[in-house]
Formats: structure tokens, sequence, C-alpha cells
């Protein structure tokens, strides 16, 4: 059997990331395994611009931050495999995968990092009432579609969902010519970023429909229109509340689920909340040395993070390898995240271990206006921030310093939470 | 006076903003975290601009489309004309990141460049 240092399961920005950021710290044998025809995971089909403001300084389209990464990928010459899917990972670090080449093969690998990424959810999911007809696609099928095959879905249009990949694809069906009548959301808000709201609909008159959702399909070979309705507070529709659009196009861009079917396999602890695994501050998962990354561990809304989180991963891998064990567990802090707010990554951390700043990122359950985050350690206020807004469809984060952490020995705790004014 | 509430589409944070026109002309921006948003805030205002974002066809490439944008923000009023102009392009293969695939898309002044290396 084949053997690497490190390998890494997937080769979109959080596995590039990775794989940079751990030669770097001089882990010579590393291996990249991705299933589609090229390196960059989903940034090949995100052609508009927005991307890399924070780790570039400028604002790029999703390939070309992408062929930065893959740029560094093969000037380091790290090694990579395209078109081979991993079908199993063990948690004593055996990878079987396969590939038109080699056939099924397996590896063992030193560490492995989880940089898988995530799907949409699709309608299956979401149970709308009706026949299902053809042109009713999620919206990176869509957008797969238009911008890497030069298809376009069809002509009249209706998005359920407002995640940034609905209100992207809105604008960029537009763009080719299509009419986008109207975007629903079931919730009161928006899932995406208010910039795309701003450039993505309102640029082109393009309605959103908040609290509102589809509850007819209509069409029995071809999608010939929906309709909407209006849902109350428990998210039922209301009767009298019915229009109709005609359409031969419904894009649902309704959320995205991390792909962890391999990481639930080897037996990692994962987090229900996010559908990821549990990670510590070193990004590690439950099993010691298998360390995860990017939208496999929590769904995020910029590329920019995940690069960042990638490279810690890469970095906390190359450390266990040239350590030959894991870590001692030492001190172990928890993180309680607690009213409004959802999750954190990472879930403990170790003060001793922990870099001189640590990130938590987190999400919020509702939208909260003129609120404070409050963290405490333990039952002691530590941070305590103010925000005008904070919504679900953007990640928030805090930083830690170890410094503070270190003034507290005892410490069990440290719960995150939204205060109210 | 007149005032007008904007969202800053700089980057993802989105900062909520407010510019105090009298005239035409600009009197404050509020609102702003960075000097980004001020920049947009009177750009907006004034002469609204945008980063478009399109594909091609690629010819004898590995890829059937190769992704392009223009390489400055173009006027606002002019995005249509300017995915107009790249109905019928079609690019020959190699393909390499910033190659101009279009000059002066739509007259605007601004060269629409490839975003992505098709072999």
């Amino acid at each position: 059997m084949k053997s690497y240092d490190i390998v890494i399961i997937g080769g979109g920005p959080a596995g590039l990331a990775a794989a940079v950021s751990a030669r770097k710290e001089g882990i010579e044998s590393i291996l990249i395994l991705e299933r589609d025809k090229e390196l960059g995971g989903i940034l090949n089909q995100c052609i508009h611009n927005g991307f890399g403001l924070h780790t570039f300084k400028e604002e790029l389209t999703g390939p070309e931050y992408a062929g930065r990464f893959i740029d560094q990928v093969l000037e380091l010459g790290i090694e990579y495999k395209l078109h081979t899917m991993v079908m199993d990972i063990q948690a004593d670090k055996v990878v079987t995968a396969m590939n038109r080449e080699e056939g099924m093969f397996q590896i063992q690998a030193g560490a492995v990092i989880l940089a898988m990424g995530c799907r949409e959810r699709s309608r299956g999911a979401l149970n709308i009432p009706g026949y299902r007809p053809a042109g009713i696609y999620s919206a990176g099928t869509a957008q797969r579609l238009v911008n890497m095959e030069g298809f376009m879905p069809g002509r009249e249009v209706v998005i359920l969902g407002s995640g940034d990949i609905g209100l992207i694809m809105a604008r960029r069906m537009t763009l080719e010519g299509a009419r986008v009548k109207v975007v629903a959301e079931l919730m009161p808000y928006s899932g995406g970023l208010k910039r795309n709201i701003v450039q993505c609909l309102d640029d082109y008159g393009i309605p959103l429909k908040l609290s509102h959702t589809v509850v007819e399909v209509k069409g029995k070979e071809r999608l010939e229109g929906i309709t909407l309705a209006q849902v109350d507070e428990k998210n039922r529709p209301i009767p009298g509340t019915e229009e109709e659009y005609s359409c031969d196009t419904l894009l649902l861009s309704v959320g995205l689920i991390p792909e962890n079917e391999l990481s639930g396999g080897m037996g990692v602890d994962m987090n229900p909340v996010t559908s990821g695994p549990r990670v510590n501050e070193r990004m590690e998962t439950s099993i010691e040395g298998v360390f995860a990354c990017g939208n496999v561990l929590h769904v995020h809304d910029l590329v920019d993070f995940v690069s960042e989180e990638a490279a810690a991963a890469g970095r906390n891998a190359a450390r266990y390898i040239r350590n030959g064990k894991a870590e001692s567990k030492g001190h172990v802090v928890t993180l309680n995240p607690v009213q409004g707010v959802r999750y954190t990554v990472p879930c403990t951390i170790d003060p001793e271990k922990m870099d001189d700043t640590q990130i938590v990122r987190f999400r919020v359950g509702n939208v909260y206006k003129k609120c404070t985050i409050g963290v405490y350690f333990d039952e002691e206020l530590i941070i305590s921030r103010k925000r005008p807004v904070v919504a679900p469809g953007e990640m928030e984060e805090i930083k830690l310093e170890k410094a503070k952490l270190l003034q507290y020995p005892d410490l069990k705790t440290i719960t995150i939470k939204i205060e109210e004014a | 006076m007149e005032k007008r509430e904007l969202i800053c589409i700089g980057c993802p944070m989105g900062c909520p903003l407010t510019v105090e026109l009298e005239g035409g002309e600009v009197i404050s921006v509020t609102g702003h975290t960075c000097k980004r948003g001020d920049v947009y805030a009177r750009k907006e205002v004034t002469n609204p601009t945008r980063i478009v974002t399109s594909t091609v066809k690629v010819l004898e490439g590995k890829a059937d489309m190769v992704s392009v944008k223009t390489r400055e923000d173009i006027p606002k009023g002019k995005i249509f004309d300017c995915v107009r102009a790249l109905k019928d392009v079609t690019v020959k293969a190699p393909v390499h990141i910033g190659d101009v695939i279009v000059p002066d898309i739509a007259g605007t002044g601004v060269d629409m460049v490839a975003t992505k290396q098709v072999l």
C-alpha cells in the first residue's frame, strides 16, 4: 500500500489552501484527491467577482481566486489525482479511492484533512406538492450549466430561496436574456448577503418576496408555472394569498449541507447543528490526526475565511506529522453557544496549545437588531460587542486572546450569546 | 437637501450607508467602516458602476466555456450593451487569465479579460 504523510480529501478552496500551508510547514509527502476533472472546486463555476478581498486585498472572480491557489500547488510540486473518488476512510487512516486509470486502490495516510465541501439541499428535502416536470434545478446546477457548459436552463424563471447562489443566479440568468420574475423566501429575512440583494436583485428590478413559498408546481412534462403563497409565523401557507406565476424554470436555493458521508463512516464525532465534524482549536476532529476545514466543517459565506481555516488545518496536520504523535490531552475549554448563537467552530479550545489569537466563528438563529454579542468565561463577562444587526445569512466571529485565557487556569466553559437591548 | 440610504457592495460586510446630497453634489457620507464605502457611496449616487462577469465559448479547448470580466467597473447603464457585445464571441484555446477577449467592450474604454485558464 502506498503511503503519504498527509492525504487531503477534496481539491477545492479548502483542500488547496490546506495543502499549500502543510507544504510550507515542511511536509513533502502530500496527496490531494479530487473527484472532478480539475482543481478549484465550486469556485470554477462562481464566475462573479467579490472573492479575495481579505486574502489578496483585491477583488477577484471565483476562477481567478482558485487560480492563485492552483498556481501555488503546482509551483510547490504538490501531488494530486483528478477524477478520483474517495469511497471510504477508516479510523486508522487507510483511504480507499477509485479512478479509471488505477481502479480501486488504498493509501495509508499519516494525517487526513477532510475538505469535501458541501452540496445543495434538494427539492426532495422540501416536499413541494405537484407534478415532477422538467425545468426544476438547484441554483448550483443551473450555475454549472450556464457558466461551464454554456446551456440556458430556461427563459422564464422563478427562484425559491434567497441564498447567495440563488441571488447570483437571478442576475446571471437576467444577463443571459432570461426573465427572472421573483425570488421567494420562506423566512422573514434573506439567507444571502445584503450586497447580493443590492447588486443581483435591486439592480435589475427583481422582486424579493419574504415569508413566501411555492405551494404548487404546474406542468406535466415541462414546468409551466408555480403558485406562491405567503406563510404565517409557523411557515404555514396562508389561504387566499396565492399568486400564480407562469415560468419554465424553477431554481432552488434553499441551503447547503456539508458532505460528510466519509467523516461519518470513519466515526468522527459530528455536530448535528452544522452537520459537520466537531473540531478543537487545531481543526482536529475527535479522531487524532484527522482534520477538517472549509464547507465540510460548516458552510461559509466567504471563501477567504475558508482559506484561512484550511491553512490552520494544514499547519496543524503538519505539526501532527512532525511530532509523530497526538498532542497530549491538556486543559480543554468547551465553547457553549446559547441564546441565539447556534454553534461555534471550534467546539473546544486548549489554552496552552492555541495560537496567540483564536478566531471563533458562529451563526445566529434569527435576525437581531441593536444587540450585543456577549462572551463569558464561566460566569464572568469578558467581551461585549455591540452589533447594529446580526442575521443567520452572515457568519459572525469573535477573537479570543491566548494571554487572556491563560489568566483563567480553572476555566471550563466559554459561553457565547446574543443579548438584546 | 436629499438623503439616500445605500448598502455598500464593496465587501460582504454590507455596511448601511447614508449619503447627503445638495443639488446633485455629495455633502456627506456616513455609516461606512472603510474607505471603500466612501468611494462606493459617492459613485453610486452620481455615476453608479459595476464589474460585469460572463462567459464566452472556447474552440478547441479542454473546456467549452471560459469566464470573463470587465477589467474595471463600467457604468451600470452599459451592462446590457456589454453582455450583448459578447453574444457571438468565441476564442481559440489556449486562453490565460488576463488575456484580452474583447478590447474596449461596448465603447466603455474597458477591456473584457479572461478569468480562467483553458488549455
